[in-house]
Parts: C-alpha cells; sequence; structure tokens
C-alpha cells in the first residue's frame, strides 16, 4: 500500500522478491479485506478460500519502547520481536507442507469467528481516500488533504490511511512527531492487533 | 465532464448533470460507469435489480435520465463528490464488503506491478496465497 509505484521502487528492487508485489495506491485490498495496518496478511487456499483472515503478520508492540534518538529498542524487547515473526513465518511454512491439516489453517466456524468486519463509517472512509488519491493524482492537493482529513475523521483505526497522508522524513517513512503521539494516544490499546496463533508472544 | 470512479471503473462522462447531491446520467451512462442496466424492474446487473424506491421514482428517474446518487445512496452504499461536483465515488457499503468476508470467498482484485503490469488474486487459483500488506511508509 503506497502513495506510487516510486515510493515503493527501491524497497522492492533491494529486495528482489521470487513473488508478485503489487503496488496498491488506493487501498483497494485493505477496503476488501478490511485492513488497518501494515503489515497484515491473509491466507487464501488453493480453492480462493480464506482459512486465516486479515491479522497482524508477525509484527510486534515492541517498537513502542523505542529509544526515539537511537532507534533502539531494548534487548528483551528486540527477542520478542524476533520471536514474533519467527513464530509467523514458521506457521505459513507449516501451512505450505501440512495444507488443510496444519493446526494453524482455521476452518469455516473459525475463519468466521476471527473475521473483523468494517461498518459504514469505514465503508465511507474509503470512498472518500478514493476520492483524495484521484484528486492528488490530478493535481489538486488541498482538495485531495480534505478528503483525507475525512477519510482519517471516519476511520480513526486506520493507520493504513493516517501514515500514507501523513508527512514522511527523510527515509520515507511516516514516523515523526505527530505519529508517536497518536501511537501514545494508544494507551494500553493495541498498536497491532494480537494474533491468535500458538506460539505467537503476546 | 463528470468523473464517475466505482469499484475498478473511472469513467468519464460529459453529459452528466450535477444538482447538489444529484448526480444525473443517461441510462447508457449508468451502464458505462457502473455495469448496472436501468429496465423496468429497476437497476439491475448479473440477474439480480434493485427496484426504483417506492412512491420515489419521479426523483430518481426522468424519461432516460437516472439520478444515480440517489439510487446508489437507496441501496445502501456511500457516495461522496469533490467540491466541484466533477469527480464522484460510487463506493461499497459495509454491508456488501462484511457479505463478502462472510462467505469466506477471498475477494478479488487486480493491481499493477512496477512494470505497470496487471496481476489479479485469481490469476493463482490452484496455489495457496499468502496476502501480505507493506508499505514504505
Amino acid at each position: 500500500m503506497d502513495r506510487t509505484s516510486d515510493a515503493a521502487r527501491p524497497w522492492i528492487e533491494a529486495a528482489k522478491p521470487s513473488y508478485p508485489c503489487v503496488i496498491d495506491q488506493d487501498h483497494r485490498v485493505a477496503e476488501l479485506y478490511n485492513m488497518v495496518n501494515v503489515p497484515q496478511a491473509v491466507w487464501i487456499d488453493e480453492t480462493g478460500h480464506i482459512v486465516r483472515p486479515t491479522e497482524s503478520a508477525g509484527a510486534y508492540e515492541g517498537f513502542r519502547s523505542m529509544d526515539r534518538t537511537t532507534r533502539k529498542v531494548p534487548d528483551e524487547v528486540a527477542a520478542i520481536t524476533s520471536r514474533a515473526k519467527r513464530t509467523y513465518v514458521d506457521a505459513v511454512r507449516d501451512w505450505v507442507i501440512q495444507g488443510r491439516s496444519s493446526v494453524h489453517v482455521f476452518g469455516p466456524e473459525q475463519a468466521t469467528a476471527h473475521l473483523t468486519l468494517p461498518d459504514e463509517s469505514v465503508a465511507r472512509a474509503h470512498a472518500h481516500f478514493r476520492l483524495g488519491q484521484h484528486l492528488l493524482r490530478r493535481g489538486q492537493e488541498s482538495a485531495a488533504q480534505a478528503e483525507f482529513e475525512e477519510a482519517r475523521r471516519l476511520h480513526p483505526d486506520s493507520w493504513n490511511i493516517w501514515r500514507q497522508t501523513a508527512a514522511v522524513d527523510a527515509r520515507g517513512l511516516a514516523a515523526g512527531p505527530e505519529f508517536w503521539a497518536r501511537v501514545e494516544a494508544l494507551g494500553s490499546r493495541r498498536y497491532y492487533a494480537p494474533v491468535d496463533m500458538e506460539g505467537m508472544p503476546d | 465532464m463528470v468523473t464517475v470512479i466505482h469499484e475498478d471503473r473511472e469513467t468519464e462522462i460529459a453529459a452528466a448533470r450535477v444538482v447538489g447531491e444529484g448526480l444525473w446520467l443517461s441510462s447508457a451512462d449508468v451502464h458505462r460507469a457502473t455495469g448496472w442496466t436501468l429496465t423496468s424492474e429497476g437497476l439491475c446487473r448479473e440477474g439480480a435489480c434493485v427496484p426504483v424506491p417506492r412512491g420515489r421514482e419521479a426523483d430518481v428517474i426522468r424519461g432516460d435520465a437516472v439520478d444515480l446518487a440517489a439510487f446508489w445512496r437507496h441501496v445502501g452504499h456511500p457516495v461522496v463528490r469533490d467540491g466541484t461536483g466533477q469527480v464522484w465515488v460510487l463506493g461499497t457499503g459495509a454491508a456488501e464488503r462484511a457479505r463478502a468476508l462472510r462467505s469466506l470467498l477471498a475477494p478479488d482484485f487486480a493491481l499493477p506491478d512496477l512494470d505497470g503490469r496487471m496481476h489479479a488474486l485469481s490469476d493463482h487459483r490452484g496455489t495457496k496465497v499468502l496476502l501480505v500488506t507493506w508499505a514504505s511508509w
């Protein structure tokens, strides 16, 4: 999910992925799958069915204890962060090998129970975001920003909307003081929703 | 010139008439913009029809012209327009999004890669797909 292909390009080229990387400027996938943050993932089986609906993909809340100057996290937090990522990747590998009999695959009832569904405000937010993106491509920046503000207002849980429309630093990250203030404002609420997966640190 | 954005379509319509929150199009333009066809049963697509709002026929249809925005809102979808009324988004409501997800059939989509080549989720039917999101921001 990125502003333009050019924003994503250097990262994709450095990664040299063996799989398709597509650019979703208008957050069409986020809208379809009710996604609010990155990285989030969906597991889709060979028949095109969802066997694990939208969830945090091995990301961990640990970044919140990052020192803003050194950008380092305490060692024990870094260890948990690695463990979370490893647990997710191992689960994916297990699914690849075991298929439907992997413990990580949800049957229809479980998959349904794990869905997070959008409400009308979220649907409306996506329409405003779409409009904003179109106006931005047409060079109408202030009209676009007005749409983005409305999208943010209607869908406050969406970090995707907030971060893509926020100012970015020299690295291209929306990680300035406004971002950190918004993270602090979460209080005990999670930046990354917890994942119901065996072995996943909470 | 009015641009109507709906799902994967972006349609330029010369003969659109904007009246406040109303977007009046010919039935031919409604079809171009959305794939829906105006029939005596209402607005129809792939065998499913949405009847004209009862008692409000005159508000929504005048001769061959349809207030597509009114119809869209009546069906329960969000409609947003820019300040000038030149760009409209006919969105999709939460009920329909939720219904699609509850079916557990992964909603299809098509997006471009860095070279502009389109890739659809359905291209990969027959393989497991891990759909992961990421962003440079």
